[in-house]
């Protein structure tokens, strides 16, 4: 019993554990409130922090579905569907938080702001990612096929940001809330916090996606030793 | 360099002469993409004042929307009748057999939009016949087929295909729509060619990428 709660405590665990409590004493203790926004900035410290735990899995699956097409190991597709999954859960607690913290300040839940556009149509795309992989019976055709549209994500996500930009430089969004483009007067403690709270997340993401390449091995491993005990179930039988 | 291009118009001019007999493709998309003019017209209160505004649009809405339905049905029909087989066999390259298909794709969808865009300019009663209208319709006609083309090859063997070509198909084309929907609000307004040209640059460097990378990818597709 001992034994298998010590094989969770997993170092990275421990870590990212240990970074979240300090990042949570920061930010609900130590930082100060912001003057012009209050209470409602310290979403802040984890809006940017889980945005960019989305941000990495999105290179992590795009990298890794390239490298799958070029050298056909497994190992990169396990990486790739491992962080996706990772990737879109942290994305869907971005845009979550990113809405609560709009409405407040820039009077709205959503605009068209070009890094708002960006992150939902990315979001989609990998959404349609796991989607594909859900719907495609399992095998290497199915790892092949959604290694592309990895790769492909990874094109259009340049396009994407450019055409999103170009687009609220015509609509520009509708931002009336209290003091949104207001200089903050946190300055340094800002920082501080941020680079605590992004650490603590990362170290989670880097765990989290991890623990699923290990699951996704078990699983690989599982479908292996099946298809080799009935192959000799069947010479068996012969 | 001649060879490939005889390969590419025999395989898209195979799409054609099917899509002659049956007119199966462009009577789908042309229809579907007519019905969402309609239902919009209904859906908006659609007066002399916002026309212009929400004209592109629902234009460029219902193409892609009827453009997802005829992308299903060029790899659909290759898969019926066991052709897609046939095609690997042949003694050509995989890239030749994406830009074929591409091609015949690219002509439903234009075709398609010879029937939607004068209807769309009836109903939203909006001069549409301008240089600047072939020019975004044919870029986007063409960014259209060529990730369509890559997508349908893929979604053909799941088995919610009907679902999975638009999920996959519309976030990555959303840039492109949003090129086709600006530019074209810049032409009902009766813009130059010098308002739109960042958006029509965009496009051109939408469907160079895609044909690029999806002629180079698609090899993987096919693979077995």
């Amino acid at each position: 019993m001992l034994n298998k709660v010590l094989d969770l405590l997993d170092p990275l665990l421990i870590l990212s554990a240990a970074l979240m409590g300090v990042a949570l004493y920061l930010i609900f203790v130590w930082v100060p409130t912001e003057t012009n926004q209050g209470a409602v900035q310290r979403i802040l410290y984890f809006h940017v922090p889980v945005a960019w735990g989305s941000m990495m899995g999105i290179f992590v699956v795009s990298g890794s579905s390239f490298m799958y097409l070029w050298k056909k190991n497994e190992k990169w597709d396990r990486l790739a569907v491992a962080s996706a999954e990772v990737g879109v859960i942290f994305g869907a607690m971005m845009l979550l938080s990113g809405m609560i913290w709009a409405r407040p300040v820039w009077a709205v839940w959503w605009t068209g702001e070009a890094k708002l556009t960006t992150a939902l149509i990315l979001f989609f795309i990998y959404v349609a990612y796991l989607m594909f992989r859900a719907y495609f019976p399992p095998g290497t055709q199915r790892q092949r096929l959604a290694a592309i549209i990895g790769v492909i994500g990874a094109v259009d996500t340049p396009i994407i940001y450019f055409a999103a930009n170009l687009w609220s430089q015509a609509h520009p969004p509708l931002v009336t809330g209290p003091a949104a483009d207001a200089e903050s007067a946190l300055g340094s403690d800002l920082g501080t916090v941020l680079l605590a709270s992004t650490l603590a997340f990362s170290f989670l993401f880097i765990y989290m996606v991890q623990t699923r390449y290990k699951i996704r091995k078990s699983e690989d491993d599982l479908v292996e030793l099946k298809r080799a005990s009935s192959a000799s179930a069947m010479t068996g039988a012969n | 360099m001649m060879g490939s291009l005889a390969v590419i118009w025999a395989i898209g001019r195979k799409d054609l002469l099917l899509e002659i007999r049956n007119k199966d493709v462009v009577v789908a998309v042309a229809g579907f993409a007519l019905l969402v003019l309609v239902i919009f017209t209904f859906a908006i209160d659609l007066n002399q004042g916002n026309a212009e505004l929400v004209g592109p649009g629902v234009l460029w809405a219902g193409i892609a929307f009827a453009g997802v339905t005829g992308l299903n049905r060029a790899f659909a029909l290759e898969v019926e009748g066991s052709t897609l087989e046939a095609l690997m066999l042949a003694p050509i390259s995989r890239d030749l057999i994406y830009l074929g298909k591409a091609l015949g794709n690219f002509l439903f969808i234009a075709v398609a939009q010879i029937i939607v865009i004068p209807v769309f300019a009836v109903l939203f009663n909006l001069v549409v016949f301008r240089w600047e209208m072939l020019a975004i319709s044919l870029l986007t006609t063409i960014g259209f087929s060529a990730v369509g083309t890559l997508f349908a090859g893929m979604s053909v063997r799941v088995r919610a295909r009907e679902v999975m070509l638009p999920l996959l198909f519309l976030p990555v084309v959303t840039p492109l729509l949003m090129a086709a929907v600006e530019s074209t609000s810049h032409m009902v307004y009766g813009r130059s060619w010098s308002d739109m040209a960042q958006w029509l640059q965009l496009a051109v460097a939408f469907d160079v990428a895609f044909l690029v990378v999806s002629a180079f990818i698609f090899q993987h597709i096919l693979e077995d």
